[in-house]
């Protein structure tokens, strides 16, 4: 009854199996399996136009925080177009309009525009992208363990996140910001902090509990696995695309409440969009109607766009990871 | 035993030691309980239970394979759950003695499964698997077949990723699934029901356990592939000689497999015995009605319509009387004033839970 079936060689530690060979052949087998996820996706992607469009707007912004740094080092002077320090000299009046040297004219201040636009550009997409993973980091990982654990594990996260959203977020930056001297690094951790543990870890909570009840977490109990194996392996791999499209949520609230913070005056920033609109204020030229639009449109046009560019995106992202959302074509 | 000292444990070097004497039961089981509180919460105690397993009691030998009959809701998923430890009871023990288990106190002593814990929990999971019903959902839709069948190695440690992948080769051969290569980075949703099914054997069966708990593994197929897994699952019994604890609703899928069969009602086994013996000379109301219910492929004969009553009635909070007497057709004044029936051997190897036989 009990014979075995004779099988295999009986591995020991220092058995000659080559570590090498069928290592690599398994790592080359998964970069082809998720090089085909990836293309499957992406082609549902750019069926999406909105998707597109807004890619293409990220990318253009991108391309703008890019060149900043190239036009300051080869074109153009830094003593008159330093985004902080500089100055134009040889404007009458400052604010300048649009001219062939300023393409969108100088600030009260008497710097460039267009130079203040680039050099913020950087700025948001850092602080965006930090923000993002900061929250969807701790998103992810609360979601999964208050989901797997339960109890009080689950109650205590869970009345965590609901006093955060209880909270005016604005509001709550604007005391942190007069308490303490906020910078664009201590601004994303921050956003991403109350995100993190705000409303999106109760939605990576709700969609982890719809994952911890599947019998493949039984089957992995039944095959031995630990806690640590089953929210790691069979748990969180399951949240990250919803958590990678709440990081494209995320970034624009980042630059949205950074934006809005900048205007107030209440951060610790050189340059950004906020600060932009800011100064114009600051100057009283908010109140000229049009006239002096160059100091206002740039900067509010650039948080718009960005802002609905990476929602968009988020939006499209929603159809490539929740099938039920896409349309049938065939 | 002696091959626990320093050799890494493997399948392989297990299977070799396995040549005890199987004189004892492989599962013991006694007066197994599981209540499933209906309310209650954080502040307040439960008031009333579901009685999904109560007061069950069987044995298993090496090797044998033992079919869990009844009907949805009677328990018997929950027994298979509690006998994976995916389950902590709520009363009675279940005993493991394995022939090649490294001792735990001493070479005699069964393993309790309400001791085993931490690292002998590991031991456990190498020794008793589990096959689920839904091979659509028991797979975990972002692995790969390699991932899934060797996550039961990988999660123990058991050797390096050469030597898993030999393994998961010859058990995807063994279960019928050839070239095996083929199906090493495929994913679940590649495969078709039948497919899909022996790979969650080949995943019980790739760390070659003593004891799987196969919940109604052939339910969820199409009967063509039904007979297939099932004989797969027959000779890789034999081969490897493993236990067999087959929960089904299936009569004719149960005699197919198992050397004897329980009948549970409720959550009480109310029938156990030799296949051949509980089909041909059923004592119990309910086994009868079970069998009377099974079709017949002979249209000249006319069937009795089963003597039952009603409905099956709440596992909450039951009375103390027998569970069947609402439904009975043999059911007397004694049955309503004395509490549920022992099993008592009628026949030897037979047990019944009736006042009535």
């Amino acid at each position: 009854m009990n014979t075995p079936v004779p099988v295999g060689p009986v591995p020991t530690p220092e058995s000659g199996v080559e570590p090498g060979r069928g290592r690599v052949r398994f790592v080359l087998a998964r970069l082809r399996l998720m090089w085909r996820s990836f293309r499957n996706g992406w082609g549902i992607f750019m069926d999406s136009r909105i998707g597109m469009l807004s890619l293409f707007t990220i990318i253009a912004f991108a391309l703008m925080a890019a060149a900043h740094p190239i036009l300051m080092a080869f074109v153009w002077d830094p003593a008159t177009y330093d985004p902080v320090t500089g100055y134009s000299f040889d404007q009458v009046e400052q604010p300048a309009p649009p001219s062939w040297k300023h393409p969108l004219g100088t600030d009260p201040l008497g710097r460039d525009v267009l130079s203040q636009l680039l050099y913020s550009t950087r700025s948001e997409f850092v602080l965006g992208i930090t923000a993002a993973l900061v929250t969807v980091g701790i998103a992810t990982f609360v979601g999964a363990v208050a989901a797997y654990y339960g109890r009080l594990l689950d109650a205590f996260f869970m009345r965590l996140a609901d006093l955060i959203i209880a909270l005016p977020a604005i509001s709550l930056l604007i005391v942190l910001s007069a308490l303490f001297h906020l910078n664009l690094f201590y601004l994303a951790l921050i956003i991403g902090v109350l995100g993190g543990f705000g409303g999106t870890a109760i939605i990576l909570k709700s969609q982890a509990l719809s994952i911890k009840v599947k019998p493949f977490i039984e089957a992995a109990r039944v095959a031995g696995g630990g806690h640590f194996h089953i929210i790691f392996v069979h748990i969180i791999p399951h949240l990250l695309p919803l958590a990678l499209l709440y990081m494209m949520f995320t970034v624009t609230s980042a630059i949205f409440a950074e934006a809005v913070l900048s205007f107030l005056g209440l951060l610790d920033i050189r340059m950004s969009w906020g600060i932009m609109i800011h100064t114009a204020n600051t100057g009283g030229y908010l109140l000229g109607g049009t006239r002096y639009w160059w100091l206002i449109v740039p900067a509010g046009a650039s948080i718009t766009l960005l802002c609905s560019a990476f929602y968009l995106a988020g939006r499209a992202l929603d159809e490539v990871v929740n099938p039920r959302l896409r349309r049938r074509n065939d | 035993m002696e091959s626990a000292s320093n050799t890494p444990e493997t399948p392989d070097t297990r299977a070799a030691g396995s040549n005890a004497s199987d004189g004892e039961p492989l599962v013991a089981v006694h007066g197994l309980t599981k209540l499933f509180p209906v309310d209650g919460g954080p502040f307040r105690k439960p008031s009333s239970f579901i009685h999904a397993v109560d007061d069950v009691s069987f044995q298993l030998g090496h090797g044998e394979s033992l079919g869990l009959v009844g009907e949805s809701g009677c328990g018997k998923t929950t027994v298979g759950k509690l006998l994976v430890k995916l389950f902590e009871p709520s009363g009675g023990e279940i005993l493991f003695r394995f022939t090649d288990a490294p001792a735990v106190s001493s070479a005699e002593a069964p393993w309790d499964a309400a001791a085993i814990r931490g690292r002998l929990l590991r031991s456990f999971r190498r020794r008793v698997q589990m096959i689920f019903q839904d091979p659509y959902e028991s797979m975990n839709p972002r692995r790969t077949i390699y991932d899934i069948i060797s996550e039961p190695l990988s999660v123990q440690g058991m050797g390096d990723v050469q030597y898993r992948v030999d393994r998961v080769l010859e058990i995807l051969t063994l279960v019928g699934l050839t070239p095996a290569g083929a199906f090493l980075f495929r994913h679940p949703h590649e495969l078709s029901g039948g497919q899909r099914q022996r790979v969650a054997i080949a995943r019980a069966l790739v760390i070659r356990p003593s004891f799987v708990v196969a919940d109604e593994p052939t339910s969820m197929l199409d009967v063509s592939s039904r007979a297939g897994v099932m004989s797969l699952m027959q000779n890789l019994a034999t081969e490897m000689g493993v236990a067999y604890l087959y929960v089904t609703h299936d009569l004719a899928v149960a005699r197919y497999m198992c050397n004897r069969i329980a009948v549970m009602y409720l959550g009480k086994v109310v029938e156990l015995a030799e296949t051949e013996e509980l089909l041909r000379n059923p004592l119990h109301p309910y086994t009868k009605a079970l069998l009377s219910a099974v079709p017949v492929v002979d249209p000249g004969r006319r069937r009795l319509a089963p003597d039952i009553r009603g409905d099956l009635a709440t596992p909450i909070d039951p009375p103390s009387r027998c569970r069947f007497y609402e439904r009975c057709p043999a059911a007397t004044e004694h049955c309503l004033n004395h509490p549920h029936p022992p099993m008592e051997e009628k026949s030897p190897g037979h047990f019944v839970a009736c006042y009535e036989v």
